[in-house]
């Protein structure tokens, strides 16, 4: 697998996909998502794992998104997220709004191929309400037990940033198992990667277990500082001056429109190139 | 009381009173875990684990050093449905007085006036989760409703669902309910140290069963204090530094 460009990466998520992408800890891939606004992905069915903070609002104020699936939207300690705030009172996008177990129950449907995951909770909600694709069924071996069942979510893409990956396209991810759940669940998968390295990451079996081999990645970019301004690990924390910015100035379009230029074009691209 | 007693009482700031009567909730629990921007929880969590001398475990959501999951996200659902979360916190935009929680916004859905993160994992842990802390500072008529616009969790109620957890209380800045679960109303339990009854009637939005006698909520001891401003701070520093920073004085 040859390591490609970042824009490269972008071009790889067709119009109308299914794209699914991690929660802030997990490894959020800002570099690609500026990057797909800069190529002007249109239609995406976005499903965020199981919440999203700034990568979704960024895709949601550049007309990017269609329908949002998700458990929560927010941009933790700098707000709410002002572009989704916006569209969903405007009711500019579909919105699935669901909850965390679910997303990931989906997810685990899809991974084994099968067809719904049944999930306790949910039910007498106004979430499951709004949730005509989700339904109540009778536990086969308890009747009268009810359960709700899930349909699985079939991602056409993963999307998210990870810290190393080697030239095979093994991907090394730590802790944040969930990773593997996406990239297990989805049809393709393409990933930002704060460092390329030599060899080969499944050589070294104190690691492995934290790998998703390269039968499921379809693409590599080298991205360092991948996630910004995002947090990523532990050694690169979240600008929060560019943040605090972003929420005040993202209350209007307009002003969204200008934190964005800013994000592509000046320092702060200057900063993503690099 | 004597002047070096009022003195040292007047120093217990209010989110060390909700700290110290939060642990007072979690004694026992073998399994605490606590969700994302829940700095007061997390504090109280930890609390309880050093009095417990480690034998509540807590999982702290955002934590490296206080979460031991290797699972991802959804390891903490898995370990709820199999009754091995003992206690969690939820909050809510909105809480009725039948302990439903609106945590996805105000009108009407989906197109809502105003819009919350969303309903987060509440759907599915309020049903689990023996004994749920709701845990909203903020008391106010628009928190404290008589009807939430949009129910991401249900109260408990006698619908035949699998329903082992629910919520057990709830900690505002200015008091604490049981919830009975069985009449399905809020109980005062008691009332902070500088509130009144009347302050809590004046601002809530729902009907709530009041005792003859209404108790102060204890302020935390000398020993208590010192644990919360050591070792506790320290804990909670490495996942809310803003919060412990504050916690200092």
């Amino acid at each position: 697998m040859t390591v490609i460009s970042v824009a490269e990466l972008a071009g790889q998520v067709p119009d109308g996909a299914k794209l699914v992408i991690a929660k802030d800890e997990s490894g959020v891939a800002m570099a690609a998502a500026f990057a797909l606004v800069r190529r002007g992905v249109k239609n995406l069915h976005l499903v965020t794992v199981p919440v999203s903070g700034l990568e979704t609002d960024v895709l949601i104020g550049a007309g990017c998104v269609a329908t949002l699936e998700t458990s929560a939207i927010t941009l933790g300690e700098f707000g709410l997220a002002p572009c989704f705030s916006r569209a969903v009172k405007a009711g500019a996008i579909v919105l699935k709004d669901a909850t965390c177990p679910a997303i990931y129950a989906g997810l685990q449907a899809a991974q084994k191929g099968i067809p719904f995951m049944p999930l306790r909770g949910i039910l007498e909600t106004d979430v499951l309400a709004n949730r005509p694709d989700w339904k109540v069924i009778d536990n086969p071996f308890v009747p009268g037990d009810r359960i709700v069942a899930l349909p699985a979510i079939v991602p056409d893409v993963a999307l998210f940033h990870a810290p190393l990956a080697d030239r095979q396209g093994n991907v090394f991810i730590g802790r944040q198992r969930e990773l593997m759940l996406l990239a297990h669940a989805a049809r393709s998968t393409l990933v930002t990667a704060e460092r390329i390295v030599e060899g080969n990451l499944l050589d070294d079996e104190a690691r492995s277990g934290s790998v998703i081999p390269s039968l499921y990645i379809s693409a590599v970019a080298h991205a360092p500082r991948g996630a910004w301004p995002l947090a990523f690990g532990d050694a690169d924390g979240v600008d929060a001056e560019w943040m605090g910015r972003y929420v005040r100035e993202a209350k209007t379009q307009a002003g969204f429109e200008r934190m964005l230029e800013s994000a592509l074009d000046g320092s702060a691209g200057a900063r993503l190139a690099a | 009381m004597s002047e070096v007693g009022e003195a040292a009482q007047s120093a217990v700031s209010a989110a060390e009173v909700l700290i110290h009567s939060i642990a007072g909730l979690l004694a026992g629990s073998r399994h605490v875990a606590v969700g994302a921007s829940s700095p007061i929880p997390g504090a109280a969590a930890l609390y309880t684990r050093v009095v417990s001398n480690g034998a509540t475990r807590v999982s702290v959501l955002g934590s490296r050093r206080h979460n031991a999951f290797t699972n991802g996200g959804v390891e903490l659902f898995d370990l709820a449905a199999q009754g091995r979360i003992d206690a969690f916190f939820l909050g809510g935009g909105q809480i009725d007085g039948e302990a439903n929680i609106n945590l996805v916004g105000i009108g009407a859905y989906p197109q809502t006036d105003v819009r919350w993160p969303g309903s987060f994992g509440s759907a599915y842990l309020y049903y689990l989760v023996p004994r749920v802390i709701l845990f909203r500072e903020e008391h106010t008529r628009r928190v404290f409703v008589p009807k939430v616009d949009f129910i991401s969790a249900p109260g408990p109620r006698d619908d035949g669902v699998y329903r082992p957890g629910g919520p057990h209380a709830m900690v505002t800045s200015l008091c604490l309910f049981d919830f009975d679960r069985v009449r399905r109303r809020f109980v005062l339990k008691s009332v902070h140290p500088g509130h009144t009854l009347e302050e809590v009637r004046d601002n809530t939005g729902f009907d709530f069963d009041v005792p003859q006698n209404v108790s102060a909520t204890p302020a935390p001891d000398a020993a208590a204090l010192a644990l919360i401003r050591g070792r506790v701070r320290e804990e909670i520093a490495e996942t809310y530094p803003k919060f412990a920073a504050q916690l200092q004085g």
